[in-house]
């Protein structure tokens, strides 16, 4: 019932969601919430994922940390978090 | 270059035992971490003989390294070309010309990355020119396998912390695989600044960007720092310690204060070492520092960087 986890769409995928910057979604992982984001949005999961992996180029953070250090899908999530997604940029 | 002060921050430490570092690299011959990276490259390439008196060097630089390379360009007589994203400080242009680059300016959008891609695509069409490419040098890295890193553990070898920015990745893949070898239970820490959405406006996925120096199984953990956490700590150092640094060194310090607090919430001590990349004079322009004590909040004193590469 409760979708308390709050997801922030970059402006590359935001034609999936109606050109929403913040969407809500569910789960108790991060593969969970990819999973209920493509039912609510679909086709943004096959964005976001290849053969069941996160996009090389595609990172992701939870409460701003990246999750390739959390567990990568399988991190766990709870209400109240935090998801960015950004396409990876270069600095320097 | 380089052999730059580490300095204890008592007042800033969140506790006696977990104590904060700063490596103070605006102690460099152009006030940056990236004159290590800059000099390493042209010696390196010098030794190889790719660069010869009078060749044109190539570089996508979103500042830092492109002062530093121009600075030693000038004085050992090459010429210099720039490729850098249009929304960078005023500061930084001047800077380069004042050491006698050429800028060739990218679009705003997709911010380095644009860059890179520019940049490569003028160094195919320009055989000639010698593109040092710092996002892919090995001599970037060992810069700081062989500098930053030692050093850090000379001064600090109860290090249980290094945190560093995240562009190049060179400073945390040298530094970080240093430190790890000397000690296998260090935390490597990544901050990487998050910009506002300008710098994300890639076209598709596929112009995303990982620097090729870039080895994930260095790093412990990463995180996404925004301009408000990086302001707030800027201004944090310099009320509290009087340290005036650049943005960037903010984002760095946001997340070892993170590490300090989990430090303490574990009841562990720790010995936090963090790059200070350069200081504040390059982005007086952006009025970050203004007011500090009263009237311009945070909230304002970030909207000017909203669209600006500030790290």
């Amino acid at each position: 019932m409760t979708t308390a986890i709050e997801v922030r769409i970059p402006t590359i995928l935001r034609p999936f969601t109606k050109e929403q910057k913040v969407v809500a979604a569910s789960g108790e992982t991060l593969s969970a919430v990819i999973a209920d984001l493509d039912v609510q949005y679909p086709g943004i999961g096959e964005r976001l994922l290849e053969n069941g992996a996160l996009r090389r180029f595609i990172n992701l953070y939870v409460n701003d940390e990246d999750v390739r250090f959390l567990g990568g899908l399988e991190a766990p999530v709870k209400n109240g978090d935090s998801i960015t997604i950004l396409p990876a940029v270069a600095g320097g | 270059m380089g052999k730059t002060p580490l300095i204890g921050l008592p007042r800033l430490s969140p506790a006696p035992n977990v104590r904060l570092w700063a490596k103070m690299e605006d102690r460099n011959p152009t006030g940056s971490i990236k004159d290590r990276t800059a000099i390493a490259m042209i010696d390196a390439a010098e030794r190889d003989g790719l660069l010869k008196p009078g060749a044109t060097i190539l570089e996508p630089t979103s500042g830092n390294t492109g002062i530093s390379l121009a600075m030693v360009s000038q004085v050992r007589g090459y010429k210099l070309i720039c490729v850098m994203p249009e929304n960078t400080s005023p500061e930084r242009r001047q800077l380069l010309e004042m050491w006698g680059a050429t800028i060739i300016s990218s679009a705003a959008a997709g911010g380095s990355n644009e860059a890179v891609r520019v940049a490569k695509d003028l160094a195919a069409k320009n055989p000639e020119w010698v593109f040092l490419y710092q996002y892919g040098n090995p001599a970037n890295t060992l810069a700081h396998y062989e500098g930053t890193g030692p050093e850090i553990f000379a001064d600090l070898p109860t290090v249980t912390h290094f945190v560093a920015g995240l562009g190049t990745t060179g400073t945390l893949m040298g530094a970080g695989r240093f430190l790890r070898e000397k000690n296998p239970n260090i935390a490597i820490i990544a901050a990487e600044p998050r910009y506002g959405e300008v710098v994300y406006g890639l076209r598709n996925i596929d112009e995303g960007f990982v620097p090729e120096l870039y080895d994930a199984s260095i790093l412990t953990r990463r995180f996404s720092v925004g301009a408000e956490d990086s302001v707030r700590r800027v201004r944090e150092l310099l009320e509290v310690e009087g340290i005036f640094s650049g943005i960037s060194t903010g984002a760095i310090l946001h997340a070892a204060l993170a590490m300090g607090k989990e430090a303490i919430e574990q009841g562990k001590d720790a010995d936090i070492a963090f790059i200070v990349c350069d200081a504040g004079w390059k982005y007086l322009s952006t009025g970050i520092y203004g007011s500090v004590q009263a009237e311009k909040s945070i909230d304002q004193a970030t909207q000017g960087l909203d669209d600006q590469l500030w790290a």
